[in-house]
């Protein structure tokens, strides 16, 4: 069983790291369009978005199914989030602003869209620095999962941030949103449910 | 019940050719045609080289900048053209074969002139002096290109019209047709595209009617046949695939001010001072290139219109 999940996980290791051998290839040869910078940035962005996403699936999946080994794949899922979101930094600093600290910090303080997006990567810092076993022992499951809980505060942020950047047809940033407030919406019936097992 | 009886000569609706693939059918042909010795072929619809008429006795203009020009590929695969859909992909995808060529193109010239007119395309470009205009576009989201314009002076085309005391404005018009414009089915604008210029803009010798890019007919994604080119303004005010050209006393309210008047003035003139609300426009990336640039004011072509706007607080008429 064991192995067999580590099998798995490499697997699901691999396939993370697609976007990111894609993004590079296709940037190296030259098939990113005319202007491959904005695309870059964008499709890291989208992809940090994306594995939030993926994350937030896994326990609805699991209540559904009733298979728990699904959690065991959620941390470096998280990680994954976090690596794109840091490309998708690193590429707007370095390439957006090339390095230019005074240019960036005015772009945070005066536009919306970057100071939620810069919020919400620096939300997600806390949570990779105590994604280890070592600290969720350190911090105990209580606290752990109440700081973790900064995901939904995160993924809300993010989709608002793409909303927001998009000049004028807005379908796909909302069709993100929507699969947010379903995620959400799924996590606040079955508090409810919970809480009204518990009265009863 | 009805029941729709069939007329002889009609054929069944299973043979008949579906309308995507009619409106393909050149690209079905090159590519049937092409398939045996293309193995080797990109995966893009457009092309890498210009494949359009040529024109032929271009005359070069004054007004051409000598920068380095952005490639025919970036040029024709790298389009707003929200007729066609909404991300830069789309209209190279989709307007290959846009307009039917073998079809006349009317362009209605009215409001307050002497001379109302309708226009075909193939004589009022006969009718005019052609020229290679080599232009700076600077595109309001924060990129730009160097492109080499075919065209002629909208100024001469306006006077033979003889517009009268009472035209203020120049209003344009694209083509509305859902059919053709598949992204006009979707009303992310609210169409059909409309934008405008002062008298005294569209007068100006700077202001292109462009026909053509890299000395041959204009693509569809780039607004074929016959479009705006207003080199000192972002590019949504230079109007693609005109029908309708209309002197008017009020100023028009264009596509992009009726769609979002906090972001979009009908000014709009390239200018590094003034923000979009969303995003600096001090700098810019020319396309082709790895470091941004500073973008200059009026595009760099203050010499020839910042009197237009002498003692305008261009802040507020952004």
């Amino acid at each position: 069983m064991k192995k067999h999940l580590t099998r798995l996980k490499a697997l699901v290791f691999c396939i993370s790291l697609l976007p990111f051998i894609w993004l590079s290839y296709a940037l190296l040869t030259d098939q990113l369009g005319a202007n491959p910078i904005e695309a870059v940035t964008r499709d890291t962005g989208l992809w940090a978005l994306r594995f939030i996403l993926v994350t937030l699936l896994i326990s609805p999946i699991r209540k559904l199914t009733g298979i728990n080994e699904f959690i065991r794949f959620r941390r470096m899922l998280g990680l994954f989030a976090f690596f794109y979101a840091s490309l998708h930094m690193l590429l707007y600093i370095g390439l957006d602003q090339f390095f230019d600290v005074q240019e960036i910090w005015v772009d945070i303080i005066k536009r919306p869209f970057i100071t939620v997006g810069f919020i919400s990567f620096l939300l997600l810092i806390p949570l990779t620095i105590t994604s280890t076993d070592k600290m969720i022992k350190r911090l105990g499951g209580r606290r752990w999962k109440k700081l973790h809980y900064l995901i939904y505060l995160i993924v809300v942020l993010s989709s608002v941030h793409f909303y927001m950047l998009v000049k004028q047809d807005k379908t796909e940033p909302l069709i993100y949103l929507l699969i947010v407030s379903l995620l959400l919406g799924f996590r606040v019936v079955g508090q409810r449910r919970r809480h009204q097992a518990a009265g009863s | 019940m009805w029941i729709r009886k069939k007329h002889p000569w009609e054929i069944p609706e299973s043979e008949v050719t579906d309308y995507q693939v009619y409106l393909n059918r050149r690209q079905f042909i090159n590519g049937a045609a092409g398939l045996a010795a293309a193995t080797a072929m990109p995966l893009s619809f457009a092309a890498k080289e210009p494949t359009g008429a040529a024109f032929e006795n271009l005359q070069q203009s004054g007004f051409s900048t000598e920068e380095k020009l952005t490639t025919y590929e970036s040029i024709t695969t790298y389009n707003n053209f929200y007729e066609f859909g909404t991300d830069k992909e789309s209209p190279s995808a989709l307007a290959a074969n846009f307009p039917d060529r073998s079809e006349p193109w009317m362009i209605n010239i009215d409001g307050e002139c002497d001379k109302p007119g309708q226009y075909d395309y193939n004589e009022l470009i006969q009718s005019q002096t052609l020229e290679e205009r080599i232009y700076r576009l600077r595109c309001v989201e924060g990129w730009s290109m160097v492109i080499p314009w075919v065209g002629f002076p909208l100024a001469d085309l306006l006077k033979q019209a003889q517009p009268n005391s009472k035209a203020k404005f120049v209003e344009f018009t694209t083509l509305y047709d859902p059919e053709q414009m598949p992204g006009q089915r979707r009303r992310v604008l609210n169409w059909p595209y409309l934008e405008g210029l002062r008298m005294d803009e569209a007068m100006n010798p700077l202001t292109l009617l462009a026909v053509g890019l890299y000395g041959r007919e204009m693509p569809g994604q780039n607004g074929a046949p016959i479009r705006l080119v207003v080199p000192w303004k972002y590019g949504f005010k230079s109007i693609k695939s005109i029908v309708r050209i209309r002197f008017v006393e009020k100023m028009p309210l264009t596509a992009w001010v009726q769609a979002n008047a906090s972001e979009y003035g009908f000014y709009s003139n390239v200018n590094p001072e003034v923000d979009h609300p969303r995003w600096s426009q001090r700098r810019e990336r020319r396309i082709g290139e790895f470091l941004k640039r500073e973008t200059l004011m009026f595009n760099g072509y203050g010499d020839q219109v910042a009197e237009l706007y002498s003692g305008m607080d261009l802040k507020r008429y952004f």
